[in-house]
């Protein structure tokens, strides 16, 4: 193994008008071929901007200082020519945003070719010959077809496809990946985890991997730094820094995970505040205010990374050895917050009033063509069928991947408009047989939380007014509104004195608490939770979970929590219903789904979700799906998951044919568990 | 692709004839070709006066309707009827369209070209000597009509013409009447008159393209598949020409159809002033001569010109970008 890639002293700054922002803080690594090695770090820790300094491509204004040495030749401060000439042929990038980072005018054949032909002195058709190679290799089907497309004609697995492609087309020596599965499903994040593996065996390259999702790492790197502030706080081989942290963010970040693997629900142990601002930063380590563990010397000055007993282990904390000699884990380090349970929660699920009830949902959209004569060409079959209820003081969590039609189903049930079929039954009334004010008056009992609190939030207007708007929409009168945003902003520990500062002035996780306390207003009986955490920093998450169980415990409320996220689902939620194509096709207690999925699906979404723990993540075997969701405008017949299932495939002949002529429609599979498979695991030997 | 244009077409000729007929009514009822023959010593008899202008199909005591009957059959057969004088209004159009169309179809892909060459030179210069420097231009020609830029750019070439002691430009009329010589002489006789009316019409038009392809420049100039570009060893300024500029050109495309009415009447001033005679001048001239069909015959000339730029600006954008091509 030879080192390709040293990385030594790296700083980038950029200047800005409260002064310079400094956003990588000296970081320095080394990667030699046919290693991985995984930069994790939360947003504004400076991981992308570095592999950006690492191109040459940061902005004019950044200063970059440091160094770094391809194959031992110096590359900042090298002319545009000569960096041109190593970009894509001896490091290569792929980008998080499959969208954004294809050229939308040029097909995807071509914008390939052209990553050929710059380096290597070939004719048009080898270029594209080699494209439709390249494309082959990454797993598209039909690839000389496809090369002829255009990226929108593509899905969002298929384009990171691409541009795995892309990268791979010159042999390069380095594949920096930035965030590559962060805009995806997790069933596509498995596939192009799988395909990026196949690039480093084709290519030989060394992977540096950045992400913010430890679980990624897990599986996948060989060694792995953490950053914080700009500086990577530890440094180590995957299982020393999995099994043995030594820095107190390692073991928040790690303690903070939800895990899928978890058995009991214990509370999460929360890493309170936020990262710090990069500007002005003060002059000891950065994570001082965030640390229970700080002693006065943390505040003068910074630790260093220094070895641990394991001399290839380092961290950067005054106590390392203190952590290391005492082996503390996250639990002993980071209290975790007491969550009861609300005393309703405690009585049987039977005994408990129904706070939702959906029987048969469909919401179906014509699809119309023509301008001057429209006519229905077909029919978007969103919602296609959906029964669920969630009872007093409990939490749903509805899952699936994106396009499955969980925002369609959670806006018909807020809105409380007729369906195209079915029934929505909120607190026993039915939303089809209400008029205007009835409506209204029964909105007060449902509210809701988005995924990303800053769009969610009114930036013009100041807190205590998003707060109090609902409550003067429903006539509470003045100085009872301004009671109440006291309280709410208490609720979501928060204090009164923010009522008048505006979203701007909140970090995101106290956005969202805004957010969870202005969805909580009218006392309602049901919040749905839609994504609540995802835009989050991972740091920052199990606060806002915490809260969200703390909540429900305290008033007793019902949660519906649409997530694609199992590991929080698991955590958060009491049932589980999983979502594909409009239908629930599977559904139940929470341990009952998810230790033994009957349904290929549930399956497959469980086994493509990485677990933060290195050696259950190599010891995994993967159930991998094969391409994308299919549309809602061209269901397949009988079984709507048929042409992605592996049980399918795998069956001895003529006993598909149920599955292709017969949709299954969902059967017991044990005590409060049900799926909707033709051929189910037999159950387990008890 | 080709049904979608034939329907394009097809809207945009129901819009020609939409406007052509509007335009007739409105000129036969406002403008008053009778008051030419009023008033005239001697006196011409009514009866007289009815004969002319039932000739020349002016007659206001005909209803309008069968006016304009009269001259769309006209019209049909390549006909556009007759001056107020009684000449032929098409033999009139032929010897002006030339005169206007050079105008017009230099002054629009000339400033279209240096607009989208200054408003990209602003977005990848941005905040330098040369944007800020642009954008104050542009905004003080947009903001100053066109007559007043011609009249400024006649002056200016006074002075230059003094200052040098030579005839360098010229700023009336196409030509210079009676000139002798090559045809070399003539053709450059020809450019030197053309130099400040087309001046005239593209400075507007580059103030204006460079505004909307300076602000199209910089949302690319963010863009990941820029950076996607040089990240696979494209150097940045051509991946800023094949990657950038080529996706930053679309919207150009619907701003040139905008932005065709608007030369237009630009350049109906500019050929006042610099003394062509082109459809422009002929226009003024014959809302001045109560000249209805001439009127209207530069109105229907007009409706084909914006015609012909939609068209050209579909097929640009289906060119440009894949993704509204229809299958």
């Amino acid at each position: 193994m030879s080192e390709v890639l040293a990385v030594s002293e790296l700083t980038v700054s950029f200047p800005s008008e409260a002064g310079p922002v400094r956003a990588v803080r000296g970081m320095s690594y080394s990667v030699s071929s046919g290693e991985v090695l995984g930069i994790v770090g939360e947003s504004g820790s400076g991981k992308s901007v570095s592999a950006l300094a690492v191109m040459g491509l940061l902005p004019r204004t950044a200063r970059v200082g440091g160094s770094v040495r391809f194959h031992g030749r110096e590359l900042l401060g090298l002319g545009d020519r000569e960096l041109s000439a190593v970009r894509g042929k001896g490091i290569s990038m792929v980008f998080q945003d499959p969208l954004s980072a294809l050229t939308p005018v040029y097909t995807v054949g071509d914008q390939i070719a052209e990553a050929v032909s710059i380096h290597t002195d070939v004719s048009k058709n080898e270029a594209a010959r080699r494209a439709v190679e390249l494309l082959e290799l990454v797993g598209i089907p039909e690839p000389a077809i496809r090369a002829r497309a255009f990226p929108h004609e593509f899905s969002g697995g298929m384009r990171q496809r691409v541009m795995i492609a892309m990268a791979m087309a010159n042999d390069p020596d380095v594949i920096i990946a930035d965030e590559p599965t962060t805009a995806l499903d997790v069933t596509i994040q498995a596939q192009i985890l799988e395909v990026l593996g196949t690039a480093q065996e084709a290519t030989g390259a060394a992977i540096v991997m950045i992400t913010h999702d430890l679980g990624v790492v897990a599986g996948f790197a060989d060694r792995v730094m953490v950053m914080y502030a700009g500086r990577p706080v530890e440094a180590g081989g995957v299982d020393d820094l999995f099994y043995r942290p030594r820095m107190p963010y390692t073991l928040g970040l790690l303690g903070s995970l939800p895990r899928l693997d978890a058995t009991e629900r214990e509370p999460l142990t929360p890493l309170e505040g936020s990262p710090p601002s990069l500007v002005g930063l003060p002059s000891g380590c950065p994570f001082v205010p965030r640390c229970p563990m700080r002693i006065d010397v943390c505040s003068d000055t910074e630790p260093p990374l220094a070895p641990t007993a394991d001399p290839r282990h380092t961290a950067a904390c005054h106590r390392r050895t203190e952590i290391e000699a005492r082996e503390l884990g996250p639990a002993d380090i980071f209290p975790a917050p007491l969550v009861g349970a609300a005393a309703v929660a405690r009585l049987p699920r039977e005994s408990r009033q129904p706070v939702l009830e959906v029987r048969d949902l469909e919401r179906h959209y014509p699809l119309m063509k023509g301008v001057v004569f429209r006519r229905q060409v077909g029919t978007v079959r969103a919602v296609d069928g959906v029964s669920f209820d969630i009872r007093e003081g409990e939490t749903l969590g509805l899952v699936g991947e994106s396009g499955c039609g969980k925002t369609t189903t959670i806006v018909q049930i807020l809105t409380l408009a007729r369906p195209t079929a079915g029934t929505v039954v909120v607190l026993g009334r039915d939303s089809a047989r209400l008029d205007r004010g009835e409506r209204r008056a029964l909105r007060r009992n449902l509210s809701v939380v988005f995924q990303d609190p800053l769009a969610s939030l009114d930036p013009r207007l100041p807190v205590g007014d998003i707060l109090s708007e609902g409550l003067r929409t429903h006539g509470v009168p003045k100085q009872r509104r301004n009671r109440r945003v006291g309280e709410l902003l208490r609720l979501v520990g928060l204090g009164p004195e923010h009522a008048s500062r505006y979203p701007q002035d909140f970090s995101g996780g106290q956005r969202q608490r805004i957010a969870i306390a202005r969805a909580l207003a009218l006392e309602p009986r049901l919040v749905v939770l839609d994504e609540p955490v995802s835009a989050l920093d991972v740091s920052i998450r199990a606060g806002v979970i915490n809260l969200l169980e703390e909540l429900r415990a305290r008033l007793g409320l019902a949660y519906l929590f649409v997530a694609h996220d199992l590991s929080v689902v698991r955590h958060i939620a009491d049932r589980v219903a999983v979502m594909y194509l409009g239908r629930i096709i599977e559904s139940g207690a929470v341990s009952a789904v998810f230790d033994t999925p009957a349904h290929p699906y549930t399956e497959a979404l469980l086994s493509a979700i990485p677990i933060p723990d290195p050696r259950r993540e190599r010891a995994r075997r993967r159930v991998l799906l094969e391409g994308d969701l299919p549309s809602p405008f061209d269901i397949p017949s009988g079984c709507r998951f048929r042409a992605r299932c592996p049980r399918y495939a795998a069956l001895p002949g003529g006993l598909g044919a149920r599955c292709r002529e017969e949709e299954p429609v969902r059967l017991p599979q044990g005590a409060d568990h049900d799926a909707a498979c033709h051929y189910p695991p037999a159950p387990a030997a008890i | 692709m080709a049904r979608f244009l034939l329907r394009r077409l097809l809207n945009y000729a129901v819009l020609v004839a939409l406007a052509t007929t509007l335009g007739y009514f409105l000129a036969g009822t406002t403008l008053h070709p009778r008051s030419n023959y009023e008033g005239r010593n001697p006196p011409l008899s009514a009866a007289s006066i009815n004969r002319q202008l039932d000739d020349l199909n002016l007659n206001d005591h005909t209803p309008i309707a069968k006016r304009f009957g009269r001259w769309l059959g006209g019209v049909v057969h390549g006909d556009f009827g007759k001056t107020v004088t009684g000449d032929s209004v098409t033999a009139e159009m032929g010897r002006r369209i030339g005169v206007s169309l050079r105008l017009l179809v230099i002054g629009s892909f000339l400033g279209g070209l240096l607009g989208v060459g200054v408003g990209v030179l602003g977005a990848v210069r941005q905040y330098h000597f040369s944007d800020h420097a642009s954008a104050v231009l542009s905004f003080v020609i947009l903001s100053t009509p066109v007559f007043l830029v011609a009249v400024l750019l006649k002056l200016a070439a006074l002075n230059l013409n003094q200052l040098t002691g030579v005839q360098l430009l010229d700023y009336t009329g196409e030509y210079t009447p009676g000139l002798s010589g090559g045809g070399a002489h003539l053709v450059l006789d020809r450019v030197r008159h053309l130099i400040l009316p087309t001046l005239s019409i593209v400075l507007g038009q580059i103030a204006f393209y460079s505004r909307y392809q300076r602000n199209a420049m910089l949302d690319v100039l963010g863009s990941d598949f820029l950076r996607t570009a040089q990240a696979k060893g494209l150097r940045r300024n051509h991946a800023l020409i094949k990657h950038g500029l080529r996706t930053a050109l679309i919207p150009m495309a619907t701003f040139f159809a905008y932005n065709f009415g608007l030369l237009v009447t630009g350049a109906t001033f500019t050929e006042k002033i610099f003394g062509w005679h082109g459809m422009g001048e002929w226009f003024v001239d014959s809302v001045t001569t109560n000249d209805v069909n001439a009127v209207v015959t530069v109105t229907l000339f007009v409706a084909v010109l914006v015609l012909i730029a939609g068209m050209l600006s579909d097929l640009a954008y289906a060119a440009l970008d894949p993704r509204v091509r229809i299958r």
